[in-house]
């Protein structure tokens, strides 16, 4: 039986050292967002409204991160264009 | 050494996609308030990083977003337990991009008040390189109506300088969708079932943004993510003021309120529109102010939707939707009514 530790050798509280960029959550998708940025507005609904920040503005047009993206489809839904589609992931 | 994890993506011009909020000692001013969404987009970037845990669909991680749009500086995030907190912190990672701090359900006031009184003896010293430091607290229902509201009301009474923003989901979602004050009446959840006896949960919603207002700090205000504009005005108004300000968002949870993920914008929307959920703000000095759509919907009483629209996309309220529960429809109706009626005789803003 190994000895109990002190207060005083135990790490001060718990410190998350890695950031959660390194998890990415893109594998939990069942439906994949598609922009058409031809339909696209750039009104940035979808940009404000996503949950994961995998929507991303380079300047000129909408893209999706799908490393992060959990395919929950409120930026199809909220889009006043109707520019995004979900379509169904590949299967393997 | 932290921030070479983050995913480089190119961004032609503006700020890189995802970046973790550092001030250097020397760093004065404000950041500015930006409501122009393309603007917000090539400048601003969210105090969570992409990599949490929190169900698709969530809206509690929207409402943090637009939440750290609105800060004006170097901001310490204190979390109550609860689902944001479970799900951003997973050890060994973080999805925080600004100092955060946890602590327990019944106390997230109270340490917000402890770093609070911490950065005001920092000041006092000359030992704080930056003008300001603000502390906003999220807290979830749970730890905001039921277990956290001694600790948010001691705080609240002291005058501590934080902003206290409640995501509230209605239940105790974390832990498997037990009811908690936040409850409406006859929403379904595993602690108050639907079934030939019960018709739910059979007491009504706590008015927590009430009680926020008979402590008369200086600032309480409601909100969803789906005003977005307004939410983040509202924050920024919260952080401004000296003292304790408190703003109520309503955040639908999926699993919870049992509706399609799609539509976690959608039910707050319609929640603004029926009614159950109104937008006011209230300061000391001029007391209750319908904001957005709420405002609209006072001046003109034809934009207010039955209940039933808010009910109809979530599961949880699938009984009242049957022939024979009609008279629990009615009550419900009644009551949103009620209080609709009560805060438009309160409200400054409100027509008469």
């Amino acid at each position: 039986m190994t000895e109990l530790r002190g207060y005083k050798e135990l790490p001060i509280g718990a410190v998350p050292f890695r950031l959660s960029t390194d998890y990415k959550t893109g594998d939990w998708r069942a439906l994949r967002p598609v922009v058409d940025n031809n339909k696209c507005v750039k009104c940035m609904l979808c940009w404000i409204f996503c949950p994961d920040m995998a929507i991303i503005w380079d300047g000129e047009q909408i893209k999706v991160n799908y490393d992060y993206c959990k395919g929950c489809g409120i930026c199809a839904h909220e889009c006043p264009v109707k520019a995004i589609d979900m379509v169904p992931e590949p299967s393997e | 050494m932290a921030q070479q994890t983050l995913p480089q993506i190119p961004i032609k011009k503006g700020e890189p996609a995802y970046k973790l909020w550092i001030f250097e000692p020397e760093w004065k001013g404000e950041l500015p308030l930006i409501l122009n969404p393309r603007q917000l987009a090539e400048q601003k970037r969210a105090a969570i990083l992409p990599g949490h845990r929190l169900c698709a669909g969530c809206a509690a991680p929207i409402i943090v977003k637009l939440a750290s749009f609105a800060f004006r500086g170097p901001t310490i995030v204190v979390n109550a337990t609860g689902c944001l907190e479970v799900a951003t912190t997973i050890f060994p990672y973080t999805s925080w991009a600004v100092p955060w701090i946890h602590n327990a359900f019944e106390n997230a006031a109270a340490t917000a008040s402890g770093v609070e009184s911490a950065i005001k003896a920092f000041k006092k010293t000359g030992r704080l390189p930056w003008d300001h430091v603000d502390v906003v607290v999220f807290g979830g229902d749970g730890g905001t109506f039921d277990i956290g509201l001694q600790s948010l009301s001691g705080a609240a009474e002291r005058g501590h300088d934080f902003l206290y923003i409640l995501y509230d989901n209605e239940a105790y979602m974390n832990t498997g969708i037990q009811r908690s004050g936040g409850t409406p009446k006859y929403a379904w959840t595993t602690t108050s079932p639907v079934g030939s006896v019960l018709p739910g949960k059979t007491q009504h919603k706590k008015p927590i943004a009430d009680i926020m207002v008979a402590h008369r700090i200086p600032y309480v205000a409601t909100a969803t993510p789906a005003h977005w504009l307004d939410l983040m005005k509202k924050v920024r108004k919260g952080i401004e003021v000296n003292g304790p300000a408190f703003i109520h968002a309503l955040s639908s949870c999926d699993r919870g309120w049992r509706h399609d993920t799609a539509l976690a914008i959608e039910v707050s929307r319609r929640a603004v529109d029926t009614c159950y959920f109104p937008l006011w703000e209230w300061t000391p000095e001029k007391g209750y102010m319908l904001t957005d759509r709420s405002l609209s919907i006072a001046r003109n009483p034809k934009l207010k939707q039955p209940i039933e629209r808010f009910l109809e996309v979530q599961g949880r309220f699938k009984h009242l939707l049957r022939p024979e529960n009609r008279h629990l429809l009615r009550d419900l109706q009644e009551w949103v009514d009620k209080v609709w009626e009560d805060l438009l005789n309160r409200a400054v803003n409100a027509p008469r």
